[in-house]
Order: structure tokens, then sequence, then C-alpha cells
């Protein structure tokens, strides 16, 4: 995506906002125009600058403790194939409870404050980014296996030096997932209950009817997400990269 | 250094219930011994059987050291492909099985290698960035630092002009002198240069043909050398038709 690209999509989007709010003649307590937005997003800015930082740092700690769970998780599944049979199945069965369900619980066990919502993220990345990495270590060259068998490598060795790092391309698919759910994960978690927060601002507003408000506080919330799908982009990219050794 | 073992093998190998050879073959020990044939006709599958590797089938019959001792560990494998690790530098893929094994690598020795393999202004480079025959020379390179007393060499030169060819067939004898060479070709020029034995396999059984009585490593243009060249050709056409 280039910075030209990315500019002009949002043009015709407030375009199609504001020609959409002049057709319907809709109030603006239903939908209010872009300017209406902005203008509440300036009045408010304060208030939506902290209440940015709290999901900021939730989604960036689930997406950091979930993809290290996520990476031992699927180097302990690569390793044993003991450890496969019996993981994965449960792993596979877990995905059928949907994670939002476990909204409320999460809440009950870990409180109103972050720790619930990082849970939220982290449960929610966990899955995609550990079958997408051991997805990647399992799918191994057999020639590398062979050449390994050939000079005697020990097993973490073959892990380290050659599975690993051929998996990274895989890893990094799995990171542009988690950077897409984990927002999603802690906007959740904190719409369940919370007194920081986007997802709190959103109900907050909405409760208030400053529809405004809500909707300068989501415009920021697909900001943050797409700044993260960008920022994981780039380093999946690299990780490609460094996997093909193509530099630059 | 301590001699190497030969290796005898005997047996027949089937796949999917086909017999894809009936080999009887001995391998001396401190000697190159050149494997000939057609495409497909199971020299590779050969290598990896005694390696111990993945053969897609099912041998029936044995093979083993002469010198009795288990095969594992003593033998470097250089396989058809380079299987060179696209983010490592050409230095690092040299030394890996040092770091597979858990060993700090003798860079030194790598370098010297690299060096010899014309190779020494691309040490720091990643072998996407190399031609193919460079990058089948740092795959040679990567074979000769295991040090090991067997090598399996499958098809070493096969993308090398002709020049570096020759060069690198003059340096693997050299670095090679008194180990066990097992080296697959379809170049009947490289098995009557190189070889102290020569095996032409077919499906049937697997032969031993005469080589020159000069001693390897001999000149290209020697008379017996392209006397036996020629006759092996004629003779590989002969069982391809
Ligand atoms: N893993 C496998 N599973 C099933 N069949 C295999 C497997 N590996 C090799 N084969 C078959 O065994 C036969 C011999 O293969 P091999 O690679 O040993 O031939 P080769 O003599 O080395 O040929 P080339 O000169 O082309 O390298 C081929 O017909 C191939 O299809
Ligand atoms: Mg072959």
């Amino acid at each position: 995506m280039r910075f030209r690209d990315i500019l002009m999509t949002l043009l015709i989007g407030l375009g199609l906002w504001q020609a959409l709010v002049i057709i319907t003649d809709a109030p603006h307590f239903i939908l209010p125009s872009p300017w209406r937005v902005a203008q509440a997003a300036y009045k408010s800015r304060v208030i939506i600058a902290e209440n940015t930082w709290v999901t900021a740092i939730e989604v960036v700690l689930g997406l950091l403790i979930g993809t290290l769970l996520g990476v031992a998780t699927a180097i302990q599944l690569a390793m044993s194939k003991t450890v496969e049979r019996l993981m994965l199945p449960i792993l596979v069965f877990t995905q059928a409870v949907p994670v939002f369900a476990l909204a409320p619980l999460l809440t009950l066990w870990f409180g109103y404050g972050m720790g619930s919502k990082i849970v939220m993220a982290v449960l929610i990345i966990y899955f995609p980014v550990t079958s997408a990495f051991h997805d990647g270590l399992t799918r191994i060259d057999s020639g590398y296996r062979d050449l390994s068998i050939s000079m005697g490598a020990g097993g973490w060795n073959f892990m380290r030096y050659i599975q690993i790092p051929q998996a990274l391309p895989s890893l990094g698919t799995g990171l542009r997932l988690a950077a897409v759910y984990a927002p999603i994960g802690a906007v959740i978690g904190e719409w369940v209950g919370a007194s920081k927060g986007l997802g709190y601002l959103m109900l907050l507003a909405n409760g208030r009817a400053k529809i405004d408000l809500m909707f300068a506080s989501l415009i920021v919330l697909a900001c943050l997400t797409v700044f993260l799908h960008i920022t994981i982009g780039v380093l999946a990219t690299r990780l490609n990269r460094y996997a093909q050794g193509v530099t630059n | 250094m301590t001699t190497s073992p030969g290796i005898t093998l005997k047996g027949q190998h089937r796949i999917g219930g086909r017999v894809l050879f009936d080999a009887d073959l001995l391998i001396p020990g401190g000697q190159w011994t050149c494997l000939l044939g057609r495409s497909g006709v199971g020299k590779s599958t050969i290598l990896r059987l005694i390696l111990g590797l993945e053969t897609g089938g099912l041998f029936s019959g044995s093979f083993a050291a002469t010198d009795g001792m288990p095969l594992a560990g003593r033998i470097s494998y250089m396989a058809q492909s380079d299987l060179l690790l696209p983010w490592l530098s050409v230095l690092d893929n040299v030394c890996i099985g040092a770091r597979l094994r858990g060993e700090s690598p003798h860079f030194g020795r790598a370098r010297d290698l690299l060096n010899r393999v014309g190779l020494s202004d691309h040490t720091d480079q990643k072998p996407a960035t190399l031609s193919g025959g460079m990058r089948q020379r740092a795959a040679l390179a990567r074979t000769l630092f295991e040090d090991r007393p067997i090598l399996f060499l499958d098809e070493p030169f096969s993308a090398l002009d002709a020049g570096t060819r020759a060069d690198m067939q003059e340096l693997a004898s050299d670095v090679l002198q008194d180990r066990t060479v097992l080296l697959v070709t379809h170049d009947p020029a490289e098995a009557a240069r190189l070889a102290h034995q020569i095996i032409v396999m077919s499906a049937q059984a697997t032969q031993n043909w005469p080589v020159p009585e000069t001693v390897a490593l001999r000149e290209i243009n020697a008379p017996e050398t392209l006397a036996c060249q020629a006759k092996l050709l004629a003779y590989l056409r002969g069982i391809a038709a």
C-alpha cells in the first residue's frame, strides 16, 4: 500500500460519507457528518488519546504474549510426535468455543482492568499463530532433513538452525491474522466490562447519545488497526526476505 | 589418516512391488568408485539406502562397512540438489554440519575450502545471489568440510562448465586422497579420469567396467583415458536403447 493510495481511499471514503449524510438527510444524532465528527474528536481529544493509549497497550501486550505462547506451543508440537498427537485435538477442540463467549468469564476472573482484555487478545490470536507456525515447522523440505541426518544433527539443533528459520514466513502469515484479531479481542473485552479503552468510550458515548464521539472513537480504532496491520505487514515481509536470503 | 573402510552391498530393492534393481557391490576402501547408469535406474537410491535415508521402497539384502563398524556418522553426503540454506551466508552454509552437531565451527578451514573451490570472494553472500555452478561448488565445500572417511557424491560436478569441472575434479581428488569415494556421474569422461573402479548399473545387475591401467587422477587427453571414455559411452548408449 502506497501512501498516496491510502490518502485517495481516505478522501473517497469521506466523500461517500458526506454524500450519504446529504442524501438521507439523517439527523446528526443518527448519522453525523464528517465535519461534526472531526469537531467532536478535537473537543474530546484528551479523553480519546487516554483511552486509545489503554487499548493500544492491551493490543500490543496481547500480541506479544500471544505470539510467544503460540511460537512456544508450535515448537513443542513440532518437536514431539507424542505431544502433537495429544495436544492438537485439544487445541482444535478449544477452537469450537467462541472466545467472545468467554469475555464475561474473563472479566470475572481477571477484573475490570487491562488484564482481562490482554487475556482476551492472547486467546484470540493464540490459535492462528500456533497453527500457522506449526504448519511451517512441519512442512520442511525433506532434503534438509536428509542432510541433517547425514550430518548427525541433534533434534533441537535441526529445529533451531533449519526448521525455525524456514518457518518464519509462515509465522509472518500467522502474525498478519493476529494483527487483525487482537484489536477485536481487546475491544470486545472492553465492551463486556471496563472503565477505560476505546471500546469503553464507544459504549459510554453511545449511552449518552454522543454519536459524534462514538464515530470519532470508531475511526481512531480503525486507524489503530490499520497502523498495526501495516507494521506487522512490514515485519512479515522482512521475515519472508530473510528466509529467502534476499536482501532489500 | 587412518584407512578408510570399504562398503559391500548385496540385495534387491523394490518400490511398490516392482524390482528397481538387483545389486552386488564392493566399494573398495580408500579408492574412488564411479557409479554410472541411465537416469532412474536407482543410483541415488543406493546412496540413500546406505545412508539410512527414506527411499520409498523396500530393500532385501544387506550392506556393511568392510571393517565391521557401523556406517552411521562416517559418510559425508552431497545430494543431487545443493540444499544450501537460503538464509545463511555461503560461509555459514559450509559450516552448517558443525552447527547442527552443536560444535563450534572451524571457520579458518571453511574459508580455506571456499578459497579452493574459487568462492573466496563470495563467502558473505547469500546462496540466492550465486549461479548454479557456484552453488554446487559451495555444496562441495560443505561436503568436504565434514571431513569423514567415506564420501557419497551424487553428480557433484553436473552444473559446472567444462573448465571448472576439470578444476573441481582435481581439487576433490587431491583433498579426498585415501578416502572412500562413491561418485555418481552421467559423464563417462569424468569416470575415465577419476575412477579406481567403475560400476555400471542396470535394473538386472551391477557390473564392473574395466578402468585404464594408469593411476587416477588421469590426464584428460591421455589415450587410455579417451579410449575408456569412448568404450563406456558406446556401452551406455547401447543399454539405454
Ligand atoms: N521416495 C521415493 N518414492 C518412490 N519412488 C522413488 C522414490 N525415490 C526414487 N524413486 C523412484 O526410484 C527410481 C530410481 O530413482 P533414483 O533417484 O535412484 O534414480 P537415479 O539413478 O539416481 O536417476 P538420475 O540419474 O536421474 O538421478 C525412480 O524411478 C524414482 O521414481
Ligand atoms: Mg540420481
